[in-house]
């Protein structure tokens, strides 16, 4: 039971890491992301691909994979949202262009195998893959009959150190400042001189380069990665989360993760395996229902 | 290409050789006017699915168990879905925009997750044998004669007084409140309905098949995402832009068959240019939305032009 806790709070702060990206993304653009899952996929293949195929050190990989994400967050921005917001299109479009380049994405990622374009990308086409032993630093603890690998305690700190240094950022710089205010009314912002498409892509860039991180320690601790990682395990989860959280606000998506982390494991040590996803999904639903701006929301007359 | 070629050639062996594939496309375009019925009256409810799949496993269920005749059991089964309908409406309407969408999802991937892969009756994840009623190549007449009354019915809705009512909600719900109208009542309707329709799809959809899979794709959030593709896509302003989008989407694999592998990667950069170059979708008013992109040269106004 108590390993089963240990277990909820490594996989509650990766959903919390990944939400946290797609909680800034709707709170400040009110759009959902939808690209974010296959950001976070390739946050953790090419980090992958760099310590597999062309021998790097893992921590040289995984910086490169967070860039890499980083540089997907400026993509989905330029590709999907600037466009459309050119073009005054409704919000759902926005839902279908991230949807597109999602799909982009992932498929560039399962065609990567042997003699094929994207072998550059990705090297086991559609395989589920781990670390292979020995490239990542992961010394096993036991402490009074938990087992504690290196690797999933390493993220509990790293991913409350990253949310923290975001609420600061958030709370107290110019540049949170600004992204406030272009959550608050894009045209207001504007006026006051604020460059809002730079804010946007801002956002876009640090909520892909969470994202990105999120799918490393995913694959690290859960020695899983696959091009389909990010829509089997977090897309649906992650809106789970913020919801859970209220959209929009960060401290709520970091807890929303822990706690979805912690009924998922509870419904599978009470109901067996095959209840978990049900029980997310129906609390999800109930939360809705009964408290729809979340634990932490606010804003909610003109939200929902 | 072979394809639409032998479409032009010979459609009687067409027909005959790809009757799945029509039936298919029938059925997703009912689910697609499903989804088009409540996108009209300002609701973005992904929920689709889940009638689907109350729609496919009573028909089955009452067929294998009870032996009723096919339409029996897919007219019961689609009221059943209606029902379902209402009882998740009261609650699930009263959220707007992007939470209605992710409650619905909540409904379906509760009911998928929960209750069709945890009761044993449905077969769990094996999926639900359907010998009995499966009919692959007996349904098509009747799926397209439903999607044609399906499409009549609903544009004949759109433009009487329920229409109406939907438009104004649609487009601004605080003022169609004060102008009397019973939003709450009318976004029923509309999801009633839709949830009727989208169990009458799901119900004949299990004809085709000789089992029933509850698999992410066909009654989960890729479904739902596949279904709000349609009806976006192909415009939702209008009847039949949902019809012409699931049409499209459902063919994407034969549009761009020369790609082979990476037809995916073509299937996301036609979404995207589609959507960019249309927000309002394929079937709307307006030409393509076209924007003087940041580097390209500014007209320049003619010095001799009057004024």
């Amino acid at each position: 039971m108590d390993q089963q806790i240990v277990n909820a709070i490594f996989i509650g702060s990766i959903y919390a890491l990944f939400a946290v990206g797609y909680t800034l993304v709707f709170g400040i653009l009110d759009i959902l992301n939808l690209a974010h899952s296959a950001v976070f996929m390739l946050g953790a293949a090419t980090t992958y691909t760099l310590v597999v195929k062309y021998g790097q050190v893992f921590w040289v990989a995984s910086v490169v994979g967070i860039a890499a994400s980083a540089l997907m967050g400026l993509v989905i921005e330029h590709v999907c949202l600037r466009p459309l917001r050119r073009r005054q299109a409704p919000p759902i479009a926005a839902l279908i262009s991230t949807i597109g380049l999602a799909l982009i994405i992932v498929a560039a990622v399962e065609q990567g195998k042997q003699g094929s374009l994207f072998s550059w990308l990705w090297v086991d086409g559609a395989n589920s893959v781990a670390f292979p032993a020995g490239t990542i630093p992961n010394p096993t603890w036991h402490v009074a009959d938990l087992s504690l690998d290196a690797s999933k305690v390493v993220i509990i700190p790293v991913s409350i150190a990253l949310m923290l240094v975001l609420g600061y950022v958030m709370r107290y710089t110019q540049i949170g400042r600004g992204l406030r205010a272009v959550a608050e009314n894009p045209r207001a912002a504007r006026l006051m001189g604020l460059d809002v498409d730079r804010m946007i892509t801002l956002t876009l860039v640090i909520s892909s380069a969470l994202g990105g991180l999120a799918g490393i320690l995913f694959g690290v601790a859960l020695g899983d990665i696959s091009p389909y990682i990010g829509r089997d395990n977090v897309e649906v989860r992650g809106l789970a989360v913020i919801v859970l959280g209220g959209m929009g606000s960060i401290p709520g998506a970091v807890i929303g993760g822990y706690l979805l982390g912690l009924v998922e494991i509870m419904a599978l040590v009470t109901f067996g395996s095959s209840a978990r996803g049900g029980v997310a999904f129906a609390a999800l639903f109930l939360m809705l229902v009964l408290r729809p701006q979340g634990l932490f929301g606010t804003r909610l007359r003109e939200r929902i | 290409m072979d394809f639409f070629i032998s479409l032009v050639s010979d459609p009687v062996a067409f027909w005959n050789s790809h009757t799945l594939l029509i039936a298919q496309i029938g059925i997703n375009c009912i689910i697609a006017t499903s989804m088009f019925l409540v996108l009209y009256s300002g609701q973005l409810s992904l929920a689709a699915p889940g009638f689907m799949a109350i729609g496919a496993y009573v028909s089955v269920l009452m067929s294998n168990y009870w032996h009723t005749p096919g339409v029996v059991s897919t007219i019961a089964a689609a009221l059943l879905a209606g029902v379902i309908g209402f009882l998740v409406g009261l609650p699930v309407l009263r959220l707007r925009g992007v939470f209605l969408a992710i409650a619905t999802i909540g409904f379906i991937e509760a009911l998928r997750l929960g209750v069709i892969l945890n009761v044993p009756i449905t077969g769990e994840g094996l999926g639900l044998s359907n010998t009995r009623s499966a009919d692959p190549l007996g349904a098509i007449n009747f799926i397209l004669v439903s999607l044609i009354v399906i499409v009549f019915v609903v544009w004949r809705l759109t433009k009487g007084r329920l229409g109406n009512a939907w438009a104004a909600i649609r487009q601004d719900e605080l003022a169609a409140l004060s102008q009397g109208i019973d939003v709450a009542r009318y976004k029923m309707i509309a999801f009633v309905l839709s949830a009727l329709m989208a169990g009458y799809a799901g119900a004949l959809e299990a004809h085709l098949f000789f089992n029933i899979d509850p698999g992410d794709a066909q009654y989960g959030v890729t479904r739902a995402v596949q279904v709000l593709t349609f009806a976006v896509l192909g415009g939702s302003g209008f009847v039949l832009g949902p019809v012409v989008g699931a049409l499209i989407i459902t063919l994407l694999p034969y549009i761009f068959q020369g790609a082979g592998d990476y037809i995916n990667i073509l299937a996301g950069i036609f979404l995207i240019a589609v959507i960019v170059f249309r927000p309002q979708g394929i079937v709307g008013r307006g030409g393509l939305a076209l924007v003087r992109p940041a580097w390209w040269p500014k007209a320049r106004v003619s010095a001799a032009s009057p004024g």
